[in-house]
């Protein structure tokens, strides 16, 4: 294999490591209680409550927080911004990862995931929205696949190989856009069925507009705090074109960010508008609808306006956080806080800790994956045979 | 806000009416979001 080295080797024996061994211990252990007693032995899920965390955060919150392989990609090779090249493979691997991983997190809440290929192959439901989210994930894990294909071609050697598939590129960046913005609208019309169970404010005819707007946002701001995070961590493994291009990757994608989240404001204020929903936020829930709204979009979209005013790449980079905090929020307030609102307390769902467990374990399996694949393969750094050639 | 709508025609007169304003409040937000965005410090 081609392995290349470009700094030194950790030993196994950190506290990360050790954090690592427990978590998959605890993680194979509940495995062990869901695939042998099934749903009701680890979750607290019910008929009224049949989407928990599992699928408000490893599959929501996954998909969008994946979206920074598409939104890069697109950015590099479709509106020809070659200056955040050097991100592209780091957002893929992350994006990659994220989509197998919300595959890996829907086996274990479908309740037969045995079945899972069964719309694909034995009963298509062509008008459902489940069905195109479906068709639309395992299509762009498989396009994510290939994309990502020639970091590990070249790890392996396999130059032939390597560069038949980099000739793809443009094709599949082409599909990954409009997978992605399928799907990633989709899943917030899998709510449109629900408007008596979803509370007005976060329930709109426009959800799949937010969904998909949010992802954008999700995913320029995931490129920034992983590319943060790589610096910290794997810093030692990244070349001089990665280091050079640092700063102006975070300065683009935050000014991009910042223009996203301002027209994302823009058009949930329109949305409670059009529906005429002023008064609800003068309720416990409107307080907490404008917690998500000013603090976790208007006040990000000021910062990293701020911050790319300023060029503080600081400011940019913990701004980055508070966004996809606010994803995440708006996600669980969709899918969990505002959902079954009407119901009594009692009758509310809240996870078990074997359900939080198995979400830890899934994100730690995803950690792992990306520090083997980011320590091996020329993800933060240009291999030496292919400098230049992309 | 908290007004009675009797016909659909009123509820979508307020609701349209008020929206067209919060769409021209966007348009020229935006176009002064971007001017703020763009129009800090230079490259060196």
């Amino acid at each position: 294999m081609a392995q290349v080295t470009t700094g030194e080797r950790k030993s196994i024996f950190s506290l990360f490591n050790f954090i690592a061994l427990i978590v998959l211990g605890m993680g194979i252990y509940l495995t062990y209680l869901r695939f042998t007693g099934g749903l009701a032995a680890v979750t607290h899920l019910s008929d009224y409550n049949p989407w928990g965390l599992w699928i408000s955060f490893d599959l929501l919150c996954g998909v969008a927080l994946a979206a920074g392989g598409y939104v890069t990609s697109s950015a590099v090779y479709l509106f020809g911004m070659k200056k955040y090249h050097s991100a592209v493979r780091p957002a893929i691997l992350t994006g990659f990862l994220g989509y197998a991983l919300v595959f890996l997190a829907i086996n274990y809440d479908v309740g037969r995931p045995w079945r899972l290929p069964y719309p694909l192959v034995v009963q298509q439901g062509t008008t459902s929205v489940l069905f195109e989210v479906g068709l639309c994930v395992a299509t762009y894990l498989t396009v994510l696949f290939i994309e990502f294909s020639p970091a590990a071609l070249e790890w392996l050697g396999l130059k032939k190989a390597r560069n038949l598939v980099v000739k793809l590129t443009i094709l599949l960046t082409i599909f990954g856009v409009v997978l992605s913005t399928m799907h990633q609208s989709s899943l917030g019309s899998l709510f449109l069925i629900a408007p008596s169970k979803l509370h007005p404010l976060w329930y709109s005819p426009y959800i799949p507009i937010y969904f998909f707007v949010t992802s954008i946002i999700a995913g320029l701001s995931m490129v920034i705090f992983e590319s943060t995070l790589s610096h910290r961590f794997f810093g030692y493994k990244m070349d001089e074109t990665h280091r050079k291009e640092a700063n102006d990757i975070t300065l683009g994608f935050g000014k991009a960010a910042a223009y996203v989240l301002a027209g994302y404001f823009a058009i949930k204020v329109m949305g409670i508008s059009s529906s005429n929903h002023w008064h609800y936020l003068k309720t416990g829930y409107g307080a907490w609808y404008l917690v998500e709204l000013l603090g976790f979009v208007a006040l990000p979209s000021i910062l990293y306006a701020i911050g790319v005013r300023v060029k503080s790449t600081g400011l940019i980079k913990w701004t980055s956080v508070l966004a996809v905090l606010g994803v995440i929020l708006n996600r669980f307030n969709v899918c969990l806080v505002a959902f079954n609102w009407q119901l009594p307390p009692n009758e509310r769902y809240f996870p078990s800790w074997m359900e939080i467990g198995i979400s830890v374990f899934i994100v730690m399996i995803g950690l792992l994956l990306y520090r083997f694949i980011v320590t091996r393969m020329p993800i933060l750094y240009e291999h030496p045979e292919y400098k230049g050639a992309h | 806000m908290d007004q009675v709508f009797y016909t659909l025609q009123d509820f979508m007169t307020h609701t349209e009416s008020v929206t067209y304003l919060l769409v021209i409040a966007t348009l020229i937000g935006m176009t002064l979001f971007w001017l703020f965005l763009t129009g800090g410090k230079k490259e060196d």
